[in-house]
Protein backbone atom coordinates (compact mmCIF):
# COMPACT_ATOMS: atom_id res chain seq x y z
CA UNK A 1 0.00 0.00 0.00
CA UNK A 2 1.26 3.43 -0.90
CA UNK A 3 1.16 5.78 1.60
CA UNK A 4 0.69 9.19 0.15
CA UNK A 5 3.63 11.44 2.02
CA UNK A 6 2.69 14.70 0.45
CA UNK A 7 -0.77 14.45 1.31
CA UNK A 8 0.27 16.85 4.16
CA UNK A 9 2.62 19.19 2.07
CA UNK A 10 -0.44 20.75 1.69
CA UNK A 11 -1.48 23.89 3.94
CA UNK A 12 -5.23 22.55 3.94
CA UNK A 13 -4.81 19.33 5.16
CA UNK A 14 -1.87 19.93 7.73
CA UNK A 15 -3.80 22.56 9.25
CA UNK A 16 -5.96 19.53 10.56
CA UNK A 17 -3.00 17.68 11.55
CA UNK A 18 -1.13 19.89 13.03
CA UNK A 19 -4.39 20.88 15.44
CA UNK A 20 -4.60 17.31 16.35
CA UNK A 21 -0.75 16.91 17.39
CA UNK A 22 -0.76 20.30 19.58
CA UNK A 23 -2.71 18.30 22.27
CA UNK A 24 -0.66 15.71 22.48
CA UNK A 25 3.20 18.00 22.74
CA UNK A 26 1.77 20.21 24.74
CA UNK A 27 0.29 17.57 27.54
CA UNK A 28 4.31 15.72 26.81
CA UNK A 29 5.61 19.26 27.41
CA UNK A 30 3.70 19.71 30.39
CA UNK A 31 4.38 16.51 32.02
CA UNK A 32 8.42 16.19 30.95
CA UNK A 33 8.89 20.02 32.21
CA UNK A 34 7.07 19.02 35.58
CA UNK A 35 9.40 15.53 36.01
CA UNK A 36 12.53 17.71 34.73
CA UNK A 37 11.92 20.40 37.42
CA UNK A 38 11.16 18.11 40.05
CA UNK A 39 14.73 16.38 39.72
CA UNK A 40 16.07 19.23 39.06
CA UNK A 41 15.03 20.79 41.78
CA UNK A 42 14.52 18.29 44.80
CA UNK A 43 16.21 14.89 43.69
CA UNK A 44 20.15 16.07 42.01
CA UNK A 45 22.13 16.79 45.27
CA UNK A 46 24.22 19.66 45.77
CA UNK A 47 27.17 20.08 43.20
CA UNK A 48 30.10 20.25 45.64
CA UNK A 49 32.09 22.70 43.78
CA UNK A 50 29.23 25.40 42.59
CA UNK A 51 26.40 25.09 45.81
CA UNK A 52 22.84 25.36 44.68
CA UNK A 53 23.31 28.19 42.18
CA UNK A 54 24.67 25.21 38.96
CA UNK A 55 20.87 23.82 39.16
CA UNK A 56 20.48 26.36 36.14
CA UNK A 57 22.16 24.17 34.35
CA UNK A 58 18.74 22.53 33.81
CA UNK A 59 17.18 25.02 31.69
CA UNK A 60 20.74 26.87 30.50
CA UNK A 61 21.79 23.76 28.79
CA UNK A 62 18.40 22.70 26.56
CA UNK A 63 18.27 25.94 25.62
CA UNK A 64 21.76 26.47 24.07
CA UNK A 65 21.19 23.30 22.47
CA UNK A 66 17.74 24.00 21.52
CA UNK A 67 18.99 27.59 19.81
CA UNK A 68 21.50 25.81 17.98
CA UNK A 69 19.66 22.53 16.39
CA UNK A 70 16.55 25.08 15.50
CA UNK A 71 18.85 27.38 13.86
CA UNK A 72 19.83 24.05 11.36
CA UNK A 73 16.16 22.89 11.25
CA UNK A 74 14.60 26.09 10.44
CA UNK A 75 17.95 26.47 7.47
CA UNK A 76 16.47 23.02 5.97
CA UNK A 77 13.40 24.17 6.38
CA UNK A 78 13.73 27.13 3.93
CA UNK A 79 16.38 25.51 2.18
CA UNK A 80 13.52 22.91 0.99
CA UNK A 81 11.15 25.72 0.32
CA UNK A 82 13.75 27.65 -1.97
CA UNK A 83 14.25 24.11 -3.73
CA UNK A 84 10.93 22.78 -4.02
CA UNK A 85 8.67 25.64 -4.20
CA UNK A 86 6.91 24.02 -1.13
CA UNK A 87 4.61 26.86 0.65
CA UNK A 88 4.32 25.01 3.75
CA UNK A 89 8.17 24.52 4.16
CA UNK A 90 8.76 28.53 4.25
CA UNK A 91 5.75 28.44 6.10
CA UNK A 92 8.04 26.11 9.25
CA UNK A 93 10.91 27.94 8.43
CA UNK A 94 9.40 31.50 9.42
CA UNK A 95 7.38 29.78 12.48
CA UNK A 96 10.54 28.51 13.73
CA UNK A 97 12.82 31.93 14.03
CA UNK A 98 11.11 33.10 16.93
CA UNK A 99 11.51 30.10 19.32
CA UNK A 100 14.72 29.75 18.28
CA UNK A 101 15.70 33.21 19.31
CA UNK A 102 13.78 32.97 22.37
CA UNK A 103 15.84 29.90 23.63
CA UNK A 104 18.99 31.71 22.13
CA UNK A 105 18.13 34.64 24.54
CA UNK A 106 17.41 32.44 27.30
CA UNK A 107 20.25 30.57 27.10
CA UNK A 108 22.51 33.61 27.12
CA UNK A 109 20.43 35.06 29.87
CA UNK A 110 20.71 32.49 32.05
CA UNK A 111 24.03 32.21 31.15
CA UNK A 112 24.68 35.52 32.54
CA UNK A 113 23.05 34.84 35.70
CA UNK A 114 25.26 31.34 36.13
CA UNK A 115 28.37 33.34 35.35
CA UNK A 116 27.48 36.01 38.35
CA UNK A 117 28.03 33.47 41.13
CA UNK A 118 29.62 31.18 39.66
CA UNK A 119 32.93 33.38 38.07
CA UNK A 120 31.58 37.16 39.48
CA UNK A 121 31.17 38.52 36.09
CA UNK A 122 28.14 38.67 34.20
CA UNK A 123 30.07 38.25 30.62
CA UNK A 124 33.01 37.04 29.49
CA UNK A 125 34.02 37.00 25.82
CA UNK A 126 34.31 33.69 25.71
CA UNK A 127 34.17 31.56 22.15
CA UNK A 128 31.00 29.99 23.41
CA UNK A 129 29.30 33.08 24.84
CA UNK A 130 30.46 35.16 21.92
CA UNK A 131 29.12 32.77 18.96
CA UNK A 132 25.97 32.51 20.95
CA UNK A 133 25.28 36.00 20.64
CA UNK A 134 26.40 36.47 17.20
CA UNK A 135 23.81 33.62 16.48
CA UNK A 136 20.72 35.62 18.35
CA UNK A 137 21.60 38.24 15.85
CA UNK A 138 21.64 35.95 12.61
CA UNK A 139 17.98 35.19 13.78
CA UNK A 140 17.37 38.58 14.21
CA UNK A 141 18.41 39.44 10.96
CA UNK A 142 16.65 36.15 9.69
CA UNK A 143 13.39 37.61 11.25
CA UNK A 144 13.47 41.81 10.41
CA UNK A 145 14.49 40.44 6.65
CA UNK A 146 11.14 38.88 6.55
CA UNK A 147 9.61 41.67 8.28
CA UNK A 148 10.74 43.88 5.85
CA UNK A 149 9.58 42.23 3.06
CA UNK A 150 5.39 43.07 2.11
CA UNK A 151 5.12 39.86 -0.24
CA UNK A 152 5.42 36.92 1.44
CA UNK A 153 6.52 34.48 -1.66
CA UNK A 154 9.59 37.44 -1.87
CA UNK A 155 10.15 36.91 1.85
CA UNK A 156 9.81 32.94 2.44
CA UNK A 157 12.69 32.76 -0.55
CA UNK A 158 15.06 35.93 0.25
CA UNK A 159 14.73 34.52 3.90
CA UNK A 160 15.97 30.92 2.45
CA UNK A 161 19.24 32.42 1.11
CA UNK A 162 20.39 34.85 4.33
CA UNK A 163 19.68 31.48 6.75
CA UNK A 164 21.40 29.61 4.09
CA UNK A 165 24.42 31.85 4.22
CA UNK A 166 23.83 31.39 7.82
CA UNK A 167 24.34 27.82 7.75
CA UNK A 168 27.49 28.08 5.45
CA UNK A 169 28.70 30.65 8.04
CA UNK A 170 27.95 28.98 11.56
CA UNK A 171 31.03 26.50 11.36
CA UNK A 172 33.50 29.42 10.26
CA UNK A 173 32.03 32.52 12.80
CA UNK A 174 32.31 29.51 15.88
CA UNK A 175 36.31 28.50 14.84
CA UNK A 176 37.21 32.15 14.00
CA UNK A 177 35.90 33.29 17.38
CA UNK A 178 37.31 30.25 18.99
CA UNK A 179 41.00 30.64 17.46
CA UNK A 180 40.34 34.62 18.46
CA UNK A 181 39.56 33.52 22.23
CA UNK A 182 42.72 31.86 22.51
CA UNK A 183 44.70 34.36 20.99
CA UNK A 184 43.67 37.07 22.77
CA UNK A 185 43.91 34.53 26.49
CA UNK A 186 41.31 36.91 27.92
CA UNK A 187 38.88 34.42 29.78
CA UNK A 188 40.90 32.89 32.27
CA UNK A 189 37.60 30.53 33.32
CA UNK A 190 36.29 28.42 30.39
CA UNK A 191 32.56 26.88 30.32
CA UNK A 192 34.09 23.98 28.36
CA UNK A 193 35.70 22.08 31.27
CA UNK A 194 32.56 20.89 33.52
CA UNK A 195 33.18 18.43 36.05
CA UNK A 196 32.09 14.67 36.07
CA UNK A 197 28.32 14.89 36.19
CA UNK A 198 25.98 12.79 38.48
CA UNK A 199 24.33 10.46 36.99
CA UNK A 200 20.58 12.06 38.45
CA UNK A 201 21.87 15.95 37.02
CA UNK A 202 22.54 14.21 33.46
CA UNK A 203 18.88 12.67 33.83
CA UNK A 204 17.14 16.12 34.53
CA UNK A 205 18.77 17.52 32.31
CA UNK A 206 17.86 15.24 29.21
CA UNK A 207 14.30 15.20 30.38
CA UNK A 208 14.26 19.45 30.51
CA UNK A 209 15.49 19.44 27.15
CA UNK A 210 12.79 16.57 25.95
CA UNK A 211 10.63 18.83 27.21
CA UNK A 212 11.90 21.94 25.73
CA UNK A 213 11.60 19.76 22.39
CA UNK A 214 8.13 19.35 22.53
CA UNK A 215 7.37 22.72 23.86
CA UNK A 216 8.96 24.35 20.35
CA UNK A 217 7.34 21.60 18.63
CA UNK A 218 3.68 22.71 20.31
CA UNK A 219 4.50 26.05 20.08
CA UNK A 220 6.12 25.82 16.24
CA UNK A 221 3.21 23.83 14.75
CA UNK A 222 0.23 26.75 16.83
CA UNK A 223 2.50 29.38 15.36
CA UNK A 224 2.24 27.35 11.60
CA UNK A 225 -1.57 27.13 11.73
CA UNK A 226 -1.84 31.12 12.23
CA UNK A 227 0.39 31.74 9.59
CA UNK A 228 -1.57 29.30 6.91
CA UNK A 229 -4.95 31.12 8.26
CA UNK A 230 -3.57 34.53 7.64
CA UNK A 231 -2.37 33.74 3.93
CA UNK A 232 -4.84 31.11 3.04
CA UNK A 233 -7.62 33.81 4.54
CA UNK A 234 -9.15 33.82 0.71
CA UNK A 235 -9.50 30.54 0.39
CA UNK A 236 -12.99 28.20 0.03
CA UNK A 237 -11.67 26.03 3.19
CA UNK A 238 -10.73 28.74 5.43
CA UNK A 239 -14.16 30.60 4.13
CA UNK A 240 -16.03 27.10 5.43
CA UNK A 241 -13.53 26.80 8.35
CA UNK A 242 -15.31 30.45 9.54
CA UNK A 243 -18.44 29.16 8.50
CA UNK A 244 -18.17 26.46 11.43
CA UNK A 245 -16.64 28.64 14.26
CA UNK A 246 -19.53 31.23 13.92
CA UNK B 1 31.77 40.08 -19.55
CA UNK B 2 32.82 41.11 -15.54
CA UNK B 3 35.18 43.21 -17.64
CA UNK B 4 32.67 45.20 -19.33
CA UNK B 5 30.60 45.66 -15.80
CA UNK B 6 33.74 46.80 -14.18
CA UNK B 7 34.86 49.30 -16.66
CA UNK B 8 31.11 50.70 -17.14
CA UNK B 9 31.11 51.23 -13.37
CA UNK B 10 34.27 52.64 -12.70
CA UNK B 11 32.96 55.16 -15.49
CA UNK B 12 29.93 56.14 -13.91
CA UNK B 13 31.88 56.02 -10.69
CA UNK B 14 34.47 58.49 -12.08
CA UNK B 15 31.30 61.04 -13.30
CA UNK B 16 30.44 61.36 -9.53
CA UNK B 17 33.27 61.55 -7.65
CA UNK B 18 31.50 62.81 -5.02
CA UNK B 19 30.24 59.51 -3.88
CA UNK B 20 34.08 57.42 -4.09
CA UNK B 21 35.19 60.32 -1.24
CA UNK B 22 32.60 60.61 1.08
CA UNK B 23 32.91 56.45 1.95
CA UNK B 24 37.33 57.66 2.00
CA UNK B 25 36.05 60.46 4.46
CA UNK B 26 33.90 58.74 6.69
CA UNK B 27 36.61 55.92 6.36
CA UNK B 28 39.09 59.06 7.74
CA UNK B 29 37.04 60.29 10.41
CA UNK B 30 35.59 57.59 12.03
CA UNK B 31 39.23 56.25 12.42
CA UNK B 32 39.81 59.64 13.63
CA UNK B 33 37.07 59.94 16.17
CA UNK B 34 38.29 57.26 18.13
CA UNK B 35 41.74 58.67 19.72
CA UNK B 36 39.35 61.53 20.55
CA UNK B 37 36.84 59.00 22.38
CA UNK B 38 39.37 57.21 24.35
CA UNK B 39 42.33 59.37 25.21
CA UNK B 40 45.60 60.13 23.11
CA UNK B 41 47.87 57.55 25.52
CA UNK B 42 50.26 56.25 22.49
CA UNK B 43 50.36 52.81 23.86
CA UNK B 44 46.65 52.49 24.22
CA UNK B 45 46.14 53.53 21.28
CA UNK B 46 49.32 51.53 19.28
CA UNK B 47 47.06 48.15 20.28
CA UNK B 48 43.59 49.73 19.15
CA UNK B 49 44.86 50.86 15.91
CA UNK B 50 44.23 47.24 13.74
CA UNK B 51 40.40 46.67 15.51
CA UNK B 52 39.48 50.51 15.18
CA UNK B 53 40.86 50.62 11.50
CA UNK B 54 39.54 47.07 10.32
CA UNK B 55 35.74 48.37 11.96
CA UNK B 56 36.21 51.47 9.92
CA UNK B 57 36.69 49.59 7.05
CA UNK B 58 33.68 47.57 7.90
CA UNK B 59 31.26 50.11 8.66
CA UNK B 60 32.57 52.57 5.16
CA UNK B 61 32.09 49.51 2.68
CA UNK B 62 28.72 48.57 4.57
CA UNK B 63 27.33 51.78 4.16
CA UNK B 64 28.34 52.27 0.00
CA UNK B 65 26.89 48.58 -0.74
CA UNK B 66 23.32 50.72 -0.80
CA UNK B 67 24.90 52.27 -4.22
CA UNK B 68 25.83 48.44 -5.68
CA UNK B 69 22.28 47.86 -7.27
CA UNK B 70 20.02 50.47 -6.49
CA UNK B 71 20.60 53.02 -9.60
CA UNK B 72 21.25 49.98 -12.05
CA UNK B 73 17.37 48.33 -10.56
CA UNK B 74 15.92 52.26 -10.87
CA UNK B 75 16.48 53.32 -14.09
CA UNK B 76 16.24 49.04 -15.32
CA UNK B 77 19.73 48.07 -16.18
CA UNK B 78 19.66 45.32 -13.87
CA UNK B 79 16.65 44.26 -15.35
CA UNK B 80 18.27 43.84 -18.97
CA UNK B 81 21.28 42.43 -17.28
CA UNK B 82 18.92 39.61 -15.53
CA UNK B 83 17.55 39.00 -19.39
CA UNK B 84 20.52 38.88 -21.14
CA UNK B 85 21.84 35.65 -22.22
CA UNK B 86 25.36 36.12 -20.19
CA UNK B 87 25.85 34.49 -16.71
CA UNK B 88 24.59 36.75 -13.64
CA UNK B 89 26.58 35.24 -11.29
CA UNK B 90 29.75 36.59 -13.68
CA UNK B 91 27.78 40.14 -14.10
CA UNK B 92 27.18 40.53 -10.36
CA UNK B 93 30.84 39.22 -10.06
CA UNK B 94 32.11 41.86 -12.28
CA UNK B 95 29.90 44.32 -10.19
CA UNK B 96 30.92 43.27 -6.57
CA UNK B 97 35.11 43.92 -8.28
CA UNK B 98 33.59 47.51 -9.37
CA UNK B 99 32.31 48.18 -5.60
CA UNK B 100 35.56 46.95 -4.07
CA UNK B 101 37.39 49.01 -6.81
CA UNK B 102 35.87 52.11 -5.82
CA UNK B 103 35.12 52.05 -2.23
CA UNK B 104 37.61 49.18 -1.05
CA UNK B 105 40.73 49.88 -2.67
CA UNK B 106 40.93 54.14 -1.83
CA UNK B 107 40.47 52.25 1.91
CA UNK B 108 43.80 50.38 1.41
CA UNK B 109 45.77 53.30 0.06
CA UNK B 110 44.93 54.99 3.03
CA UNK B 111 45.63 52.85 5.74
CA UNK B 112 48.97 53.58 6.10
CA UNK B 113 48.79 56.92 6.65
CA UNK B 114 45.98 56.42 9.10
CA UNK B 115 48.08 53.94 11.04
CA UNK B 116 51.10 56.19 11.22
CA UNK B 117 48.78 58.55 13.46
CA UNK B 118 48.37 55.55 15.95
CA UNK B 119 52.06 55.17 15.79
CA UNK B 120 52.45 51.73 14.18
CA UNK B 121 55.37 50.26 13.28
CA UNK B 122 56.55 49.84 9.71
CA UNK B 123 55.97 46.09 9.84
CA UNK B 124 52.67 46.40 11.12
CA UNK B 125 51.65 48.89 9.06
CA UNK B 126 52.68 46.54 6.11
CA UNK B 127 50.88 43.50 7.72
CA UNK B 128 47.21 46.44 8.16
CA UNK B 129 48.07 46.81 4.70
CA UNK B 130 47.85 43.71 3.20
CA UNK B 131 45.26 42.18 5.67
CA UNK B 132 43.29 45.39 3.87
CA UNK B 133 44.02 44.10 0.58
CA UNK B 134 43.33 40.86 1.19
CA UNK B 135 39.92 41.08 3.22
CA UNK B 136 38.08 43.97 1.75
CA UNK B 137 36.85 42.36 -1.75
CA UNK B 138 35.89 39.70 0.31
CA UNK B 139 33.80 42.69 2.05
CA UNK B 140 32.65 43.62 -0.93
CA UNK B 141 31.62 40.17 -2.40
CA UNK B 142 29.49 38.99 1.15
CA UNK B 143 28.18 42.71 1.26
CA UNK B 144 26.60 41.93 -2.39
CA UNK B 145 24.12 39.44 -1.02
CA UNK B 146 22.87 41.26 1.25
CA UNK B 147 22.30 44.47 -0.75
CA UNK B 148 20.99 41.95 -3.37
CA UNK B 149 18.66 40.77 -1.13
CA UNK B 150 17.12 44.41 0.36
CA UNK B 151 17.03 45.65 -3.27
CA UNK B 152 13.59 48.18 -2.99
CA UNK B 153 12.81 47.58 -0.09
CA UNK B 154 11.67 50.52 2.79
CA UNK B 155 14.45 50.82 5.17
CA UNK B 156 17.27 48.41 3.03
CA UNK B 157 19.76 50.60 4.84
CA UNK B 158 19.82 49.49 8.43
CA UNK B 159 18.66 46.35 7.39
CA UNK B 160 21.50 45.59 4.93
CA UNK B 161 23.71 46.05 8.18
CA UNK B 162 21.93 43.72 10.67
CA UNK B 163 22.24 41.10 7.56
CA UNK B 164 25.95 41.54 6.82
CA UNK B 165 27.68 42.94 9.75
CA UNK B 166 27.05 39.18 11.40
CA UNK B 167 28.76 37.96 8.17
CA UNK B 168 31.49 40.35 8.21
CA UNK B 169 33.10 38.60 11.73
CA UNK B 170 35.23 35.92 10.57
CA UNK B 171 37.03 38.29 7.80
CA UNK B 172 37.20 41.24 11.32
CA UNK B 173 38.97 38.91 13.79
CA UNK B 174 42.16 37.55 10.92
CA UNK B 175 42.31 41.16 9.68
CA UNK B 176 42.68 42.45 12.78
CA UNK B 177 44.49 39.59 14.34
CA UNK B 178 46.90 39.49 11.73
CA UNK B 179 48.50 42.94 12.89
CA UNK B 180 48.25 41.78 16.56
CA UNK B 181 50.11 38.26 15.81
CA UNK B 182 52.85 40.15 14.00
CA UNK B 183 53.24 42.16 16.89
CA UNK B 184 53.07 39.57 19.35
CA UNK B 185 56.14 37.73 16.56
CA UNK B 186 54.23 35.43 15.48
CA UNK B 187 54.69 35.87 12.40
CA UNK B 188 50.94 37.22 10.16
CA UNK B 189 51.22 34.83 7.17
CA UNK B 190 48.41 32.02 8.76
CA UNK B 191 46.33 34.92 9.38
CA UNK B 192 46.87 36.16 5.79
CA UNK B 193 46.67 32.39 4.19
CA UNK B 194 43.33 32.28 5.85
CA UNK B 195 42.10 35.33 4.59
CA UNK B 196 43.41 34.79 1.51
CA UNK B 197 40.80 31.53 1.62
CA UNK B 198 37.73 33.31 2.52
CA UNK B 199 38.53 35.30 -0.22
CA UNK B 200 38.68 32.29 -2.45
CA UNK B 201 35.65 30.80 -1.00
CA UNK B 202 33.38 34.48 -1.63
CA UNK B 203 35.00 34.50 -5.22
CA UNK B 204 33.16 31.60 -5.53
CA UNK B 205 29.86 31.09 -3.87
CA UNK B 206 28.96 34.57 -2.99
CA UNK B 207 28.23 35.88 -6.64
CA UNK B 208 26.36 32.86 -7.17
CA UNK B 209 23.87 33.75 -4.43
CA UNK B 210 23.93 37.30 -5.35
CA UNK B 211 22.60 36.00 -8.44
CA UNK B 212 19.91 33.43 -6.83
CA UNK B 213 19.18 36.44 -4.61
CA UNK B 214 18.60 39.23 -7.78
CA UNK B 215 16.27 37.07 -8.91
CA UNK B 216 14.23 36.50 -6.12
CA UNK B 217 13.99 40.21 -5.10
CA UNK B 218 13.47 40.88 -9.12
CA UNK B 219 10.58 38.69 -9.91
Amino acid sequence: MAINWFKYSSPASFYFLAGKMIPLFTIAAIILFAVGLYIGFFVAPTDFQQGEAYRIIFIHVPAAWMSMFLYVIMAIWAGIGLAFNTRLSSMMATAIAPTGAMFTFLALWTGALWGKPMWGTWWVWDARLTSELILLFLYIGFMSLQAAIDDPRRADKAGAVIALVGVVNIPIIYFSVKWWNTLHQGATVSVTQSPKMATTMLTGMLIMSIACWMYAIAVILIRTRTIILERERHTAWVGELRGVAQ
Amino acid sequence: MSLWVIQRDLLLAMRRRSDVLTTLFFFIIVVSLFPLGVGPEINMLRTMAPGVVWVAALLASMLSLGRMFSSDYLDGTLEQMLLSPQSLSMLVLGKALAHWLVTGVPLVLMSPVLGIQYDLSADALLVLTASLLLGTPVLSLIGAIGAALTLGLRGGGVLVSLLVLPLYIPVLIFGAGAVEASAAGLGASAHLSLLGAFLLASLVLAPWATAVSLRISME
